[in-house]
């Protein structure tokens, strides 16, 4: 996907989730860091550009609730920024690059159910590749991607990497 | 990682720096009505406390209830240490059931390291005699970014009885990492031995004299912050200073010598690790002071040592070989 691809993409989404949320009202946007954050950040602005009110936006960082830990070398835990506002009662749209096993949105939902009782909990993903390992959608999709296990799904985005592209490699690399 | 945390020289900067970043997701944690997390869940950690402690203790048992670990709290009295059973037996009673950490409090220096040979489990050292307090320096280096930011080049002068002071060595030793500039204050007889060759190599200067320290007299520079360390009276039997009132003279933080560190920086802080001796190191003007970081310290305290729990034990579990030191893995998965 190209930088264009991206932006078209993420604009559609941001219409999808007035759409079924029939206006903004009560909207959270929660980025899960990394690259979450910032496509949460850039929906937020789409959203704002069409209905012309500002939607909270925050970061859900997840690392405390993962279900991988023991396998790998610790991870740092980053802090979340929830808006002052809070989640309870309100529509939260969880905002992910990539939608795989499933696994990271389990935790998320986690985490979530500690801060606070959301009206509803939705998902908003850049890509989904397939291959879920568990029970879990995503209500909005900006690309679905059908990939072999061995491939790796990377995602740039500017604000961290500079650049902004989706693209598949055959699973060799980062 | 280590696997161990026996001295603040086991973390590299970078370590530091992630276990602060941790600790900063885990005190937002605290301000929460749930303030639990699944982290830790099924790792079972015991605190041995050999020697009293009200704050370090319970801040590990409350850390390691939060990350949902179990924790078992011991102490020598009402243990098999006091029927007269070895360190070394008691560590591997304990170890032999199969727990994840262990937390040591012990009167001896060295007694976490030695440990450390004998056990499988993960030792955490919660202050070993006269050597060093590890989790201290973290929370009080947690203190010290949360209001400064970063501590590269700021100035942190350190006050007291350097000779009995574990806190004294893992603050220096974790500020330098850090890359702080540190001077060490001390009586002459209060000064440890060796520490000429000591601050020489690490880099930090020391005086006998705290007036020109605190003024930031030709070379020393102003002031960030003070850590003023406790007069430990259970350990002053050797005529160490003739009374406690020429102690708090020279070397006490009064009211007269908050009041010039005010007057040149007003946003100096002022830290003690606890317990306080009202009067003696510290006035209760300057313990009292809106610049006065000592409950911060305190509440910083449960949440540095989640993450160095989290540090310590979340990561991937493959057991150490046995009888191994401090053995860093993990780099290479």
């Amino acid at each position: 996907m190209s930088e264009g691809d991206i932006s078209r993409a993420l604009r559609r989404i941001g219409h999808e989730i007035l759409e079924r949320n029939k206006g903004s009202d009560g909207l959270v946007l929660l980025g899960i860091p990394s690259r979450g954050v910032p496509l949460a950040r850039r929906l937020a602005a789409c959203i704002e550009d069409v209905e012309g009110t500002q939607i909270p936006v925050g970061e859900l960082d997840i690392t405390l609730h993962r279900d991988d830990l023991r396998r790998h070398p610790v991870r740092t835990a980053h802090r979340s920024r929830i808006p002052a506002a809070g989640i309870d009662d309100q529509v939260v749209v969880l905002v992910d690059d990539v939608l795989y096993s499933g696994r990271t949105i389990r935790a998320a939902l986690d985490a979530l159910s500690e801060l606070g009782r959301p009206r509803a909990v939705r998902l908003a993903v850049l890509v989904d590749r397939g291959h879920r390992e568990l029970p879990i959608r995503a209500d909005h999709v900006g690309k679905n991607l059908p990939t072999s296990r061995d491939e790796r799904v990377h995602v740039r985005v500017a604000e961290l990497d500079g650049i902004d592209v989706v693209r598949i490699s055959g699973g060799e690399g980062r | 990682m280590t696997r161990h945390l026996i001295s603040s020289a086991d973390l590299s900067r970078v370590e530091v720096e992630d276990i602060l970043e941790t600790a900063a997701s885990m005190h937002d944690l605290q301000r929460r009505e749930v303030k639990k997390v699944p982290t830790l869940r099924g790792r079972t950690i015991i605190n041995f406390f050999f020697e009293d402690s009200t704050r370090t203790r319970s801040s590990f048992e409350i850390a390691g209830k939060w990350m949902s670990a179990d924790t078992i709290n011991l102490s020598a009295k009402g243990s098999s240490t006091s029927k007269g059973e070895s360190l070394r037996d008691t560590a591997m009673t304990v170890d032999a059931m199969a727990v994840d950490a262990l937390v040591i409090r012990h009167n001896a220096s060295g007694a976490c390291h030695q440990v450390a040979q004998w056990v499988r489990c993960s030792v955490i050292n919660a202050g070993d005699g006269t050597h060093e307090h590890p989790t201290q320096a973290l929370l009080d280096a947690y203190t010290l970014r949360t209001r400064l930011g970063d501590l590269d080049g700021k100035h942190v002068v350190i006050v007291g009885d350097l000779t009995h002071s574990r806190v004294f060595r893992s603050n220096v030793i974790t500020l330098k990492t850090l890359g702080a500039r540190v001077t060490v204050v001390a009586p002459p007889t209060l000064m440890p031995s060796g520490i000429a060759a000591w601050s020489a190599a690490d880099g930090f200067a020391t005086s006998w004299h705290l007036d020109p320290v605190l003024d930031g007299d030709g070379e020393h520079g102003p002031v960030d912050a003070v850590m003023m360390l406790r007069v430990q009276r259970e350990r002053m039997s050797g005529g160490y200073f003739p009374t406690a009132r020429e102690y708090t003279v020279g070397y006490g933080l009064t009211r007269d010598r908050l009041d010039r560190l005010v007057a040149r920086n007003d946003d100096v802080l002022v830290l003690h690790p606890g317990p306080m001796n009202r009067g003696l190191e510290i006035a209760p003007e300057a313990a009292d002071a809106p610049q006065s970081v000592v409950l911060d310290q305190v509440s910083a305290g449960v949440a540095v040592r989640m993450a160095v729990l989290y540090h310590l034990l979340a990561g991937d579990d493959t057991p150490a070989p046995p009888l191994a030191a401090a053995t860093t893995d993990g780099a290479a998965r």
